[in-house]
């Protein structure tokens, strides 16, 4: 870190911005843009989960009584975990602590790694009960809907699993320029860009679990 | 003024192949652009060729059937996903958006490489999936033909699509961001270009209507692959894949007519040397139609299991969107009023441009009828009113912005005679292929059938014999520009003698665009010509003025 905190962000200024100021408001928008298109993607399926659940609200009752509630529970606390520790990485740019950065973000990584561990254990289980749509031989009266439910079931948590996948490869390139000394409290931007990107990920998450995991319930 | 040669310029800043291919200028990804979509546009007239061909005579003797499905299906995908779509934003706007507010780049010039490199991954796939075998399920792709019932690799050209989707969602990111924060110092929302305004509500429309079509595909290419979200044995609606489908793709017309809207905004105050009529309006208006253009969709759902409540609505609205397209035509109309009207070649364009949308326009309050939309559905008509739309106008508009600009971008004034033969050609070429399947549909004749009854052959002949001149009329200005390229006088700053920030800079323009920064003071389309007539005296006059 032997560029100084006045100087950082200068020295990272891209000639094609003004000042600093403008740079940092351009990255931070950019990144709210971005992830408005990520609620349009995730949107058409939650659309067309909506839309089933609506018609066929027994039948995906009933598949989600396939579902380990205690797991979803404890995958749902892990993330909400990792958001915490994400914020502490950017705290910690904030406060110009690089080792801390490097620190939380390996605890965050460390609990997406469980969280996709549990989800890969959920996602074998019901391969081996024949709920996964291209191995179907579950059989029920109502399979054939359910099959539907589990359609949509490993395209959101599957999407969502890549969402986390590629977040975490973000973050082994952001701990790198860390461990490097890049981020300074005058220049953090894309530790803070990669938090907000993270925050949006879990949220998905926080509409999933209710929305999958917890119909039968009452 | 100084020889082209003797300056830098963002053409002569580099000539190594990889200067070209790792650039992040805006202008030089706004011609890699252009070299991509001309490609293929090319590409996807030869389809159209193919097809107007075979429907000379009624029996199916040129093609047959599943070649010409995979023809008409092909033609469709290139010229909407390949071609139209990015045509102006992602050439002329990457090109002048960033010149237009006073800035150096767009906000993220690698990211706009990017996008570039992921248009070309996506066609690349989509043109091999073309070459092992194509695809036959028509450019909207709805289930079940596309699940359960394609003869072809639908997964293949899918994933070009669903890839060439984020390089249409980076470009529109990159023009918000852009717009909201790279604006120079005294350039305020309501000093901005018409372009730009248009180029915002496009880009709108990319960010918040692409991702939809995105995992809209995606749940195609899962369902091939054993998942049963659309599958009716199952229970699956195909429906809602029509709505997912509609919900993106009826937008995504107004991703392709909002920027011509935009540049028939600049040409018409351009060549008639008078400020814009009801600025305000139009800007708005653009805005108004991404807006109210997300609220149309089920109009192609008519003949579905929509219910007659939520038709109604549909209908209603899509009426209401007929409104601000009105706006922008009056007060185009209202501009030339009084204006001094010189006819140079992109003027001639622009006019096309504003008699083809009216029909196409005007046709489309046709289909939003609940009950004329019954006996038209699926038919010519409906063809013949998108081709009004997306060719006439898109097309159009797109010439007209490329003739209108070139000067800048290549530094090289092209011929203007054959550049009017060509506008006047397209024109009538357009109205001779188009206008005949207006009857045709309205007739009966249903569209995508590869035979027909003998009845609508005079139509079909005459549709084809019009196709012919419009395709002379497509290369004609590939011809000229080319040749201005090594044979065309230096246009200097300013050819036009028009108004523009981006009048007043070089051409073809340094790497930087500007050499200081500009601070704007006024509005835009301060013509000096007509505030004299009207008594008044603005002090502002164009930076160089020369006769064409």
């Amino acid at each position: 870190m032997s560029d100084g905190v006045s100087t950082g962000a200068v020295n990272r200024l891209q000639p094609h911005f003004a000042t600093p100021a403008q740079q940092y408001e351009t990255a931070t928008f950019g990144m709210w843009v971005f992830l408005v298109t990520e609620i349009m993607f995730f949107g058409g399926l939650f659309t067309a989960y909506l839309m089933y659940r609506i018609q066929y609200a027994d039948a995906f009752a009933h598949a989600s009584e396939h579902l380990n509630i205690t797991l979803g529970c404890f995958n749902t606390v892990v993330l909400i975990g990792s958001s915490l520790t994400m914020a502490l990485a950017v705290h910690s740019a904030r406060m110009n602590k690089s080792k801390s950065i490097v620190f939380w973000i390996a605890l965050t990584m460390i609990l997406g790694s469980i969280f996709l561990g549990v989800k890969g254990y959920e996602y074998h289980h019901k391969w081996v009960e024949g709920l996964f749509p291209a191995n179907w031989f579950f059989q029920a009266p109502d399979a054939p809907r359910q099959r539907i439910f589990f359609s949509l079931y490993f395209a959101m948590t599957g999407l969502h699993a890549t969402h986390m996948i590629i977040g975490m490869g973000i973050m082994i390139y952001i701990s790198i320029q860390a461990l490097r000394g890049a981020y300074t409290s005058s220049w953090y931007t894309p530790v803070e860009v990669m938090g907000l990107y993270w925050h949006f990920v879990d949220l998905v998450w926080i509409f999933l679990f209710p929305l999958l995991y917890l119909i039968g319930l009452h | 003024m100084e020889a082209t040669q003797d300056r830098v310029t963002y053409i002569n800043a580099g000539h190594t192949v990889r200067s070209w291919l790792l650039t992040i200028d805006h202008k030089r990804i706004a011609l890699l652009y252009l070299v991509s979509i001309t490609f293929m546009f090319l590409l996807g007239g030869m389809m159209a060729g193919a097809i107007r061909l075979e429907l000379l005579t009624p029996p199916g003797d040129l093609l047959d059937s599943d070649t010409y499905n995979k023809a008409f299906t092909l033609h469709g995908i290139i010229m909407i996903f390949f071609f139209l779509i990015p045509s102006i934003p992602a050439t002329l706007g990457n090109f002048l958006v960033p010149i237009m507010v006073g800035a150096k780049d767009l906000a993220f010039p690698k990211i706009n490489l990017l996008s570039w490199y992921i248009y070309i991954i996506g066609a690349t796939i989509g043109i091999i999936a073309t070459l092992t075998g194509g695809l036959d399920t028509g450019w909207t792709l709805y289930t079940p033909y596309s699940t359960a019932f394609a003869t072809t690799n639908v997964i293949l050209p899918a994933t070009g699509l669903f890839i060439t989707g984020f390089s249409s969602i980076l470009t529109g990111f990159n023009f918000i961001v852009t717009i909201h924060k790279m604006r120079a110092p005294g350039l305020t929302w309501f000093r901005l270009p018409l372009f730009v305004w248009a180029q915002y509500a496009t880009s709108l429309v990319m960010v918040l209507g692409t991702p939809v079509i995105a995992i809209t595909i995606l749940m195609v290419i899962l369902d091939r692959c054993g998942f049963g979200i659309f599958d009716p044995k199952a229970g699956g609606d195909p429906v809602l894949f029509q709505h997912l489908f509609w919900f993106y793709s009826h937008p995504a017309v107004y991703i392709m007519i909002l920027p011509a809207m935009g540049v028939i905004s600049e040409v018409i105050p351009a060549f008639t040397r008078k400020k814009i009529f009801g600025y305000g309006f139009i800007a708005a208006s653009s805005l108004a139609i991404a807006i109210i253009g997300f609220l149309v969709w089920g109009h192609h759902l008519f003949t579905t299991t929509q219910s007659m409540y939520a038709a109604t609505v549909f209908s209603v609205l899509t009426f209401a969107v007929a409104i601000p397209s009105a706006v922008k035509v009056f007060n185009w109309a209202a501009t030339m009023y009084k204006g001094s009207v010189s006819f140079e070649s992109p003027m001639i364009f622009a006019i096309g441009f504003m008699g083809l949308f009216l029909i196409g326009g005007l046709t489309g309050l046709f289909l939003a009828i609940l009950g004329l939309d019954l006996h038209v559905q699926d038919t010519y008509f409906v063809v013949a009113h998108f081709h009004y739309i997306m060719v006439g106008g898109a097309i159009m508009g797109y010439m007209a912005g490329l003739h209108y600009w070139w000067p800048k971008i290549s530094g090289k004034k092209f011929p203007e005679v054959p550049a009017k033969v060509a506008a006047l050609l397209i024109f009538i070429g357009f109205n001779g292929t188009f206008f005949p399947q207006f009857i045709a549909g309205y007739a009966g004749m249903p569209r995508r059938y590869h035979y027909y009854p003998p009845e609508y052959q005079v139509l079909n002949v005459l549709s084809t014999m019009g196709a012919g001149i419009l395709g002379i009329g497509y290369l004609m200005p590939l011809c000229y520009f080319m040749w201005s390229l090594k044979y065309g006088e230096d246009a200097g700053k300013n050819p036009w003698g028009v108004l523009g920030l981006e009048w007043t800079i070089d051409s073809p323009p340094h790497p930087h665009n500007f050499h200081t920064t500009p601070i704007i003071t006024s509005d835009p389309y301060d013509y000096p010509e007509m505030a004299e007539a009207l008594g008044a005296h603005t002090g502002h006059a164009p930076a160089e003025v020369a006769h064409v």
